[in-house]
């Protein structure tokens, strides 16, 4: 029997902030205080541990290690003083999976109108996978997906469907 | 064991393989096909010519062609919960051990009871179910309907689940071709060679299209596409995938079958491909056309490529002698290949006066007799063809001479495959000489850009000859919708245009002269090019029937609209995925494999599962939610409220903004108190409600209803996006950020204190409607000192990893209280008593506050706040509005949720007048009575009145008015 078309594992302990902020005015603040490049639209830069993403043109969302929440949290509450900003923990809201193995875009592409092809190394999508919300970015050797807490389990579901061994979406 | 099946030729058939036997069964006999066999190839090799009986008249039924548009060889196919009706012999592999039942027939294909209709036929024509059972009136309902349901639907739908797997998968192209023939082939290449990345969809499993069959060389051609093609990284080729319908900016869906009828292989059966082609291709080829002479359906009455088909591709003699009937030259292509495969070609009956080109010189080199001006007066046989008479085409009908056959092969034309192209909006063009409709370049579908984003290429552009050198000089068509000419009524109904719904050209001509004078009435009077087919080979002969019993042009009736999808798409491929487990995202609160392990009755609110109780042994729901109740108000008990909205609002016009959306006043709320609060549309009526918490000076946290977590959420940035774009503020819905618990009861103080919190719980530090954040039992947590039960109770909010930990807790320490988890039905009830409302229950979309007896909760003083103006229009402040009041049921019985309070008088449909609605409805274990909430004109200034309201039984239920608040009027069980 083949292998399924990625290995899928749930990723746990990561922390995430959610920020809202007028990027123009306030994005070297946050670049300095995240210690990460402001991303583009629709793209996310990262240090290898710690990732920020562009999420809409006044948010992004900032993902790390899970004990270095609390420093982060306060690095960037201090950054923004005096600035209209909202800081939101979101880490526990969240259900997070990597898909690593050569087809890992095969089975996304079973889930999300997305065309990984042309996603850039840096890309970020929000889009859905199958009927629930995610994002999407390039991990090494696959992507990584996030998704809501409460859809967590339903999210593992469809992804194990979609990576099914023998179900590659080469042409036949 | 090798055996060669009787009408298996020699040699030749280019896709058999002749090393493989494959057996399977139809209708009980087992039967021997070879690798690479249709269904239809294969029954034909073993001699069964009839392999159906028709929809209406149950007729004898074969092939009539050899693709997708196969009207008639349809059969049942699979056993269990793989069993399909309608599978289309012609298209479907054969497969070891496969199972095929014929259709509409019983008991058997060869004794059919239903035939009858056959010999009653004169007495069914089109429109006879309208015209017979419309009298007497009665009879539709109880005899008519009831019997035609039980005949109507070809094939018998399964009864088992469907066991195989089915996906989706989305792709994205510059280009896609759909149609892998030459032209097609042609057409990626030159896109691919311009560096575009190119997808090609061929519905059969092998490439080429008809060029292999119809010429010489055609292979080798065909082959060199694919080498080239194969060998550029830019460009897909798959087969076995009929692109199904095309529709708006290029999206368009695609079947591919993965392992169809073939289980063993382990994996989807079929996929549905979504996908966005920047510009689509169509090289979907044409579809030839029968001739309409008397009893064209008896089966070995082919088209004249299916019968060519047949002998090139399977090795397989549709019969022994044939007859070739057209009205062009490339019919003569079938007499050529017939003849070289060692058949007899009787003759070739041509419709047309002369007959010189090509290949018909051809044919007559080989000393076969070619009949021009000549038709067939009518085939003779019943289960398979034993002959035709001929006579003229033109002129006055009488027989000239008969042969011998046991096959004719008809060409009446052939008509360009414009579906996909006429999905999203394509024009056709009627094409005189060649006599088909061709799709109009000058109006393609358009694109987002308004440029054409669909291309028709080779024959299904009208190009008949795109095989370019391979091809043969032909002389023209000549349009033949009647054969012959000037037939008899008897012969012309006997020509079938739709064989599979048994729709006839006098069924046509009947329907013109009714005054169908619109091809769509037509085709649904008639039902011509509505079965599974969705009449591939019938619709241009019927409306050229009918253009001639209209009297107008072909172009003047038109044609029907074309559909997708262009082959039937099982709904399985459609849902795909979206089955068991994974059929819908089920939310799951953090305690939710909690509530599962202690016996929770589940209730779907939404996509969550909210726990409705938990019974335990013994009993019954409502026995559960009375015990829950009583818990709740003697001791303690904890609410999985986690589900609830909780939308954080930020920044320095936060508290403008909040005023502009509550009815009542969020930015005087000192920072550490809770308020609860009413949001209006702006139509005034109530939509969501719900306790709005001051976090900081700058910033709230609005609670929602469940339901309303992601609508208000969108509501909110709707304002503040579409209209207050230049207020600072900034929302966040951090409802799945917390796992919540309500500790209800008098006993919901000393749990928390003893789980252990270093927030001080007492009535001075933390009064009703104030809120601390502190641990408790070592996790950071807000309380909240709200109520929804009437006692004292506190909502925890955890972050939601730590939920299940501190719900544990609870429930470990509270056992010396008599603790119970109480689920929705049990708060419903308990907030039901206290007089509470409940957005969906008290409120229905056309329910303001003021009906509510919530004025309290609208400020005066505001100049604006959503809702504010409609709600001062004069039916909103009309006195005579249906208010909220309480219902004491007269004899104990709880009165049904939405019972209605009748009136004096009746209204203009004779109905008695309403004067009320019951909203709510419980049996109040606390109180041990029904209690009801209701809405009732002047209801409040009716105090002690008694309302009737009268069930369907007949009987009739009193209640008399109260007030809402049935428990603790005084509220001093909020205090503990």
């Amino acid at each position: 029997m083949a292998d399924a078309l990625a290995t899928i594992t749930r990723v746990e302990g990561l922390g995430m902030i959610a920020l809202r902020a007028d990027l123009a005015r306030a994005g070297d603040a946050i670049a300095e205080a995240t210690g990460l490049a402001l991303p583009a639209a629709t793209s996310i830069t990262t240090d290898g541990s710690r990732s920020l993403g562009w999420m809409s043109p006044d948010e992004l969302l900032l993902i790390l290690p899970g004990a270095e929440l609390a420093e982060a949290q306060q690095a960037l509450n201090q950054a923004l003083t005096g600035e209209h900003a909202l800081i939101a923990d979101v880490s526990d809201a969240r259900a997070v999976f990597d898909l690593v193995g050569a087809h890992a875009a095969d089975a996304l592409a079973k889930l999300a109108p997305v065309d990984f092809a042309a996603l850039p190394a840096d890309g970020l999508r929000r889009t859905r996978a199958a009927q629930t919300a995610a994002a999407i970015w390039r991990i090494d050797g696959g992507y990584r997906v996030i998704g809501f807490r409460s859809t967590g389990d339903y999210l593992a579901t469809v992804l194990n469907n979609a990576a099914l061994a023998g179900t590659t979406l080469a042409a036949r | 064991m090798s055996r060669t099946a009787p009408f298996r030729l020699a040699q030749g058939g280019r896709l058999i393989d002749r090393a493989f036997q494959v057996p399977f069964r139809f209708d009980g006999r087992h039967l021997r096909g070879l690798q690479g066999d249709t269904l239809a190839s294969a029954l034909l090799a073993n001699g069964q010519a009839m392999m159906g009986r028709s929809f209406k008249y149950h007729r004898p039924r074969g092939a009539v062609a050899s693709g997708a548009e196969e009207p008639n060889a349809l059969f049942g196919l699979g056993q269990g919960g793989r069993f399909e009706p309608n599978q289309r012999a012609t298209t479907t592999s054969l497969l070891p051990g496969m199972v095929l039942r014929s259709q509409n027939c019983w008991p058997s294909l060869d004794a059919d009871i239903g035939a009858i209709n056959n010999w009653l036929s004169p007495m069914l024509p089109a429109g006879f179910y309208y015209k017979t059972f419309i009298h007497p009136r009665p009879f539709w309902k109880h005899v008519f309907e009831p019997i035609i349901r039980r005949s109507a639907g070809l094939g018998k739908a399964p009864t088992d689940a469907d066991p195989d797997r089915y996906e989706q998968a989305y792709a994205f192209a510059d280009l896609v071709v759909v149609g892998g023939g030459v032209a097609g082939l042609e057409a990626a290449r030159d896109a691919a060679a311009d560096g575009k990345q190119v997808i090609v969809l061929e519905q059969n499993p092998v490439w080429g299209g008809r060029t292999p069959v119809d010429h010489d060389g055609g292979e080798a051609v065909v082959e060199a596409l694919l080498t080239d093609l194969r060998s550029r990284k830019n460009v897909t080729l798959r087969r076995n995938t009929m692109a199904t319908g095309l529709y708006d900016h290029g999206y368009l869906i695609a079947r591919e079958a993965l392992a169809d009828h073939d289980p063993n292989q382990g994996i989807p059966r079929q996929r549905l491909w979504r996908i966005r082609a920047g510009h689509v291709i169509t090289a979907t080829g044409a579809l030839e056309r029968p001739l309409s002479f008397a009893c064209n359906d008896v089966p070995g009455v082919m088209l004249a490529s299916a019968v060519r088909d047949f002998i090139v591709n399977y090795g397989v003699a549709p019969g022994k002698r044939i007859v070739v009937v057209t009205n062009n030259d490339d019919a003569y292509r079938t007499a050529l290949i017939a003849q070289k495969a060692g058949l007899e070609v009787v003759a070739v009956v041509d419709a047309r006066p002369t007959a010189d080109g090509e290949l018909p010189q051809a044919v007559r080199a080989l000393n076969i007799p070619v009949k021009t001006g000549s038709a067939i007066y009518k085939v003779k046989g019943g289960r398979n063809v034993d002959g035709v008479a001929l006579c003229k085409q033109a002129g006055d009908p009488h027989v000239t001479e008969t042969l011998d056959c046991d096959v004719v092969a008809m060409s009446g034309g052939w008509s360009p495959v414009v579906h996909l192209w006429s999905h999203c909006g394509g024009k056709l063009n009627w094409d005189e000489a060649e006599a088909m409709f061709r799709p109009n370049p000058e109006r393609p579908p358009l694109g987002a850009d308004g440029q054409g984003n669909v291309t028709a290429v080779g024959a299904a552009n009208g190009d008949l000859r795109a095989a370019g050198d391979l091809e043969s000089r032909e002389q023209p068509t000549m349009p033949v919708w009647v054969m012959p000419q000037n037939a008899s009524y008897k012969q012309r109904s006997k020509m079938w245009l739709d064989y599979q719904n048994d729709v006839k050209v006098s069924d046509v001509e009947l329907a013109a002269r009714e005054g169908y004078a619109s091809v769509e009435h037509t085709k649904r009077y008639t039902t011509l090019g509505m079965a599974t087919d969705q009449g591939k080979v019938s619709n241009i002969n019927g409306l050229a029937i009918l253009s001639k019993s209209l009297n107008q042009p072909i172009p003047a009736t038109g044609t029907t609209t074309f559909r997708p999808p262009y082959t039937p798409l099982t709904l399985a491929t459609i849902a795909a995925d979206a089955r068991g487990d994974a059929f819908q995202p089920l939310r799951k609160t953090p305690m939710h494999t909690w509530h599962e392990k202690n016996g929770v009755s589940w209730e779907p609110v939404g996509h969550w599962r909210r726990a409705y109780c938990y019974p335990q042994a013994g009993e019954d729901r409502h026995a559960a939610v009375n015990r829950e109740i009583l818990a709740v108000r003697r001791g303690v008990g904890t609410l999985d409220a986690s589900t609830l909205g909780k939308i954080v609002v930020k920044g320095p016009d936060a508290g403008k903004f909040l005023d502009m959306l509550y009815t009542n006043v969020m930015s005087s709320l000192p920072v550490g108190k809770c308020r609860y609060g009413l949001m209006c549309s702006e139509n005034g009526f109530l939509m969501d409600d719900g306790v709005v918490v001051r976090l900081t000076e700058d910033s709230w946290l609005c609670h929602t209803t469940t339901g309303g977590a992601e609508r208000i959420h969108g509501h909110m940035e709707d304002w503040l996006q579409c209209e207050w774009w230049d207020w600072k503020v900034y929302t966040a819905n951090l409802t799945e950020q917390y796992a919540q618990i309500a500790v209800a009861g008098p006993k919901a103080r000393d749990l928390i204190q003893k789980i252990g919190t270093d927030i001080d719980l007492s009535q001075e530090a933390l009064p009703f409607m104030a809120w601390a954040e502190g641990t408790i039992a070592g996790v950071t947590a807000r309380i909240f000192r709200i109520s929804f039960s009437g006692e004292l109770s506190y909502e925890i909010a955890v972050p939601a990893n730590r939920g299940l930990e501190i719900w544990e807790k609870l429930h470990e320490a509270g056992r010396e209280f008599g603790i119970t988890p109480y689920g929705t039905e049990a708060m419903h009830v308990m907030r039901a008593e206290k007089g509470y409302i409940m957005i969906g229950d008290e409120t229905d979309g056309t329910i303001i506050p003021q009906d509510l007896g919530l004025g309290w909760a609208i400020s005066k003083k505001k100049a604006d706040y959503l809702g504010k103006r409609a709600q001062s229009r004069s039916h909103m402040t009309d006195k005579s509005r249906w208010q909220l009041v309480g219902l004491e049921s007269l004899d104990g019985r709880v009165i049904p949720d939405g019972a209605l309070a009748i009136d004096q008088g009746t209204n203009a449909n004779g109905q008695k007048k309403t004067q009320g609605r019951v909203t709510s409805s419980y049996y109040s274990p606390t109180l041990d009575r029904p209690i009801a909430m209701a809405l009732v004109r002047h209801g409040p200034d009716r105090m002690g009145q008694e309302l009737e309201f009268p069930m369907p039984s007949g009987e009739v239920l009193k209640a008399r008015i109260t007030d809402p608040v049935f428990y603790d009027k005084e509220g001093s069980r909020l205090n503990g």
